[in-house]
């Protein structure tokens, strides 16, 4: 009978967790991460969406205080709210022109990705803009445009073009604040390449040469798709970037001149948070649908995310 | 409000019967416990004038634990509404009128009508902004400090053109005229954070159809497509056409502005009396600069002012509101409002009719016009007296109308359509 000496008990016997170790133990350790995520990102989502159904001034309870409107705060977003229609085709002009951070960061990349001396100090100095706050950037970028005793006016002088208000003009504004926002985004573009012009792989380079490959074509066939990881999270920061561009619509335009520069994070935090905003029904109905936007890119970006995952056998 | 002049007249009257001290009554009894007061005045000279009234107050009670919490100006408007409900002062300062409607509305203020009752010391001195501090028939806390606005000039540049204060609009435009001929603009202004327009809107508008019509305005009764409306844009219009304003004002916020004035490169601002110490601070003197009451436009309409008010409430949430309530008393007596209103400190006007008036050339003039030249009412502020959000949108128009005033007709249109929703 007693052919196996073990003190270990039948499966039967054991306990529930020894049993299920394997399949268990892992969740456990990502219990607290995901109940975090749950209760500060996942459930915000679905109040949000809650809350965009009522007229509430957000002083009080919701319960007491607040009216349901159903849909009503929608409707009124897609069909009478002009300034929503401008938030919203502003954000599609920082989601279109904001991406020129990724050719931009790429060839202060190529440039900067040389071994002369003191290149490290000329990498920090290009880098530098990413470092300090946004806050700082949009005020630099203001006295930039002043069109009194603003950089730019006394620039574009000397080619003989008369002076402009880049920010004070409602067909302008928004371009100018972008470029604003593109001077970090590139260099944090930059850095990303930096990295990845370190592992590419000098054979593939050899042997393009020894093909004859050179100038753009070496770039475009050889450099670039090794990049390719690279490029996949730049594209990633920069559109959630666009995306979330607040700080400096807030500090250069504070969404003026007239309400031309509003995108919909900074309409959102008008209508709901700001001095004059009391409609958090209405600010969650914006947040509602800037959060559809996101989810878009989101959905393409973990989808793309599997796939590589998959590719890799895993 | 509208009976401000008659009010203010027959408390300056009882001034002269009352007995001084009558606010000691209030503290025979010691308080004690903690007093946490909220305070928006940031900046370095209302911060220290606040912190030794404070210290009087402290001085008068010594057995209360009195805390401070400071807020940047501008980040208290909006984190008022996260304390007053989560964590609520005893005390803290806010603005009058619409303003505190939300607040009053959500129940996180304190009635404090029984200050006010009649027989009180309270309702006597501070009886002209009793109709501002009113919502539904109650008043929800009381006033410390207000200014006059107006139109603040060089005197020095009007003179070598050979101007006077004008005394009606049509001399104003002239004055305007040849301003602009001496190669100069007639207005500084900053619209970046968009209430400076209306400022301008507002006196516009109270000249063009009187204080009566401004208020129907500012309680939705009156379309913003109105003729009415129109013939006040119209009047705007002729000072933006002649290029009256500086350029650019769109990227300016109110203290961007004040350079024009002082480097004589414009000749006026239109303005509260706060625009007098950082002009006074940048070099001008009193020979330079003066003042003078916006001019009537039309014929017959009652001259009305706008004079914002600052305010003291106590919180519903409050801990300690006996204590709070001395607190109001003592900021309402007319010893304290003389002496946080005088030059050294706020450089403001006291509401407590018993207080004294600092000996100031603007402080003087402007309480002269509140309380002898202002018959048609005074009215809070564009933004105190429309609601939050019909305010935005106005002032966001009338920045654009100050740029295109081609828009007009879409402006207005616009702002009808938020007036329905608000409403």
């Amino acid at each position: 009978m007693a052919t196996t000496t073990t003190n270990a008990k039948p499966r039967a016997q054991q306990g529930w967790y020894k049993r299920n170790e394997i399949a268990v133990t892992p969740w456990l350790f990502l219990i607290p991460g995901i109940a975090m995520f749950a209760l500060y990102v996942i459930l915000p989502v679905f109040q949000s969406f809650y809350l965009s159904l009522f007229e509430w001034d957000g002083l009080g309870s919701l319960s007491t205080h607040g009216e349901y409107v159903g849909l009503d705060h929608y409707e009124k977003l897609f069909t009478r709210d002009r300034a929503f229609n401008i938030s919203l085709w502003n954000n599609l002009k920082w989601l279109i022109f904001y991406l020129l951070a990724i050719p931009g960061g790429l060839m202060v990349a190529l440039f900067l990705n040389q071994k002369v001396f003191g290149i490290r100090l000329y990498k920090s100095l290009f880098f530098f803009p990413f470092v300090i706050s946004q806050i700082v950037v949009g005020l630099v970028f203001t006295w930039f445009y002043d069109p009194q005793f603003g950089l730019s006016n006394w620039l574009i002088g000397l080619v003989g073009i008369p002076p402009v208000n880049i920010l004070g003009n409602p067909t302008t504004a928004t371009y100018g604040i972008i470029a604003a926002g593109l001077w970090p985004q590139t260099a944090y573009c930059m850095i990303l390449y930096l990295t990845g012009l370190n592992a590419v792989d000098p054979e593939q380079v050899e042997a393009a040469r020894l093909d004859g490959a050179k100038g753009h074509k070496m770039l475009w066939y050889i450099i670039i798709p090794q990049l390719k990881p690279a490029t996949f999270i730049a594209f990633v920061v920069t559109i959630i970037g666009a995306l979330r561009s607040f700080d400096l619509i807030s500090i250069m335009t504070n969404g003026g001149p007239f309400g031309s520069t509003r995108v919909l994070s900074f309409y959102m935090f008008e209508k709901s948070l700001s001095e004059y905003g009391f409609k958090m029904g209405y600010g969650a109905a914006i947040a509602v649908v800037l959060f559809m936007i996101m989810l878009v890119f989101i959905g393409y970006f973990l989808w793309s995310m599997y796939q590589d995952e998959k590719a890799a056998g895993h | 409000m509208r009976s401000m002049l008659k009010t203010s007249v027959a408390a300056l009257a009882t001034a002269a019967v009352m007995a001084t001290g009558a606010f000691a009554a209030g503290h025979a009894e010691p308080l004690t416990g903690d007093l946490r007061i909220n305070l928006d005045t940031s900046n370095p000279a209302p911060r220290a004038t606040m912190e030794a009234m404070i210290a009087r107050f402290q001085a008068k009670h010594p057995d209360l634990n009195i805390t401070t919490t400071v807020i940047d100006r501008e980040a208290y408007k909006t984190q008022i509404r996260n304390f007053l409900s989560a964590d609520a002062p005893d005390v803290l300062t806010w603005y009058a009128a619409n303003r505190m409607r939300p607040y009053v509305e959500a129940g996180l203020l304190e009635d404090v009508s029984d200050m006010w009752a009649e027989g009180t010391d309270i309702a006597q001195e501070l009886a002209s902004t009793k109709g501002a501090m009113t919502i539904d028939g109650k008043q929800w806390g009381v006033p410390y400090t207000y200014y006059q606005w107006g139109i603040y000039y060089r005197k020095d540049i009007y003179e070598e053109l050979g101007l006077k204060e004008p005394a009606n609009f049509d001399e104003m435009v002239a004055n305007c005229e040849a301003m602009i001929a001496s190669g100069r603009k007639c207005y500084t202004i900053g619209t970046k954070w968009l209430w400076t327009a209306s400022g301008w809107f507002d006196y516009l508008n109270m000249r063009t159809h009187g204080f009566d019509f401004h208020m129907q305005m500012a309680r939705g009764e009156i379309a913003w497509t109105d003729d009415r409306v129109r013939q006040t844009f119209a009047n705007w219009r002729r000072l933006v056409d002649l290029g009256a304003f500086v350029d650019d004002h769109q990227n300016k916020d109110w203290q961007q502005s004040l350079p024009f004035l002082v480097d004589g490169s414009a000749g006026a601002i239109l303005k509260g009396n706060f625009a007098v110490a950082p002009l006074r601070e940048a070099g001008l003197t009193d020979d330079q600069l003066d003042f003078h009451q916006f001019p009537s436009i039309t014929e017959g309409v009652a001259l009305a002012e706008d004079a914002p008010t600052d305010t003291f409430h106590i919180a519903a949430g409050a801990q300690n509101k006996k204590a709070a309530r001395a607190f109001l008393a003592h900021m309402a007596s007319a010893e304290e409002q003389s002496i946080i209103n005088n030059g050294e400190n706020l450089g403001q006007l006291p509401v407590n009719a018993n207080a004294s008036i600092d000996d100031d050339k603007f402080l003087k003039e402007g309480f002269a016009m509140l309380s002898s030249n202002s018959p048609g009412g005074v009215a809070q502020f564009f933004d105190r007296d429309f609601p939050a959000e019909m305010a935005k949108a106005a002032m966001e128009g009338m920045q654009e109308f100050m740029v295109f005033p081609d828009n007009l007709d879409d402006i207005l249109a616009r702002l009808e359509s938020v007036r329905q929703d608000v409403y």
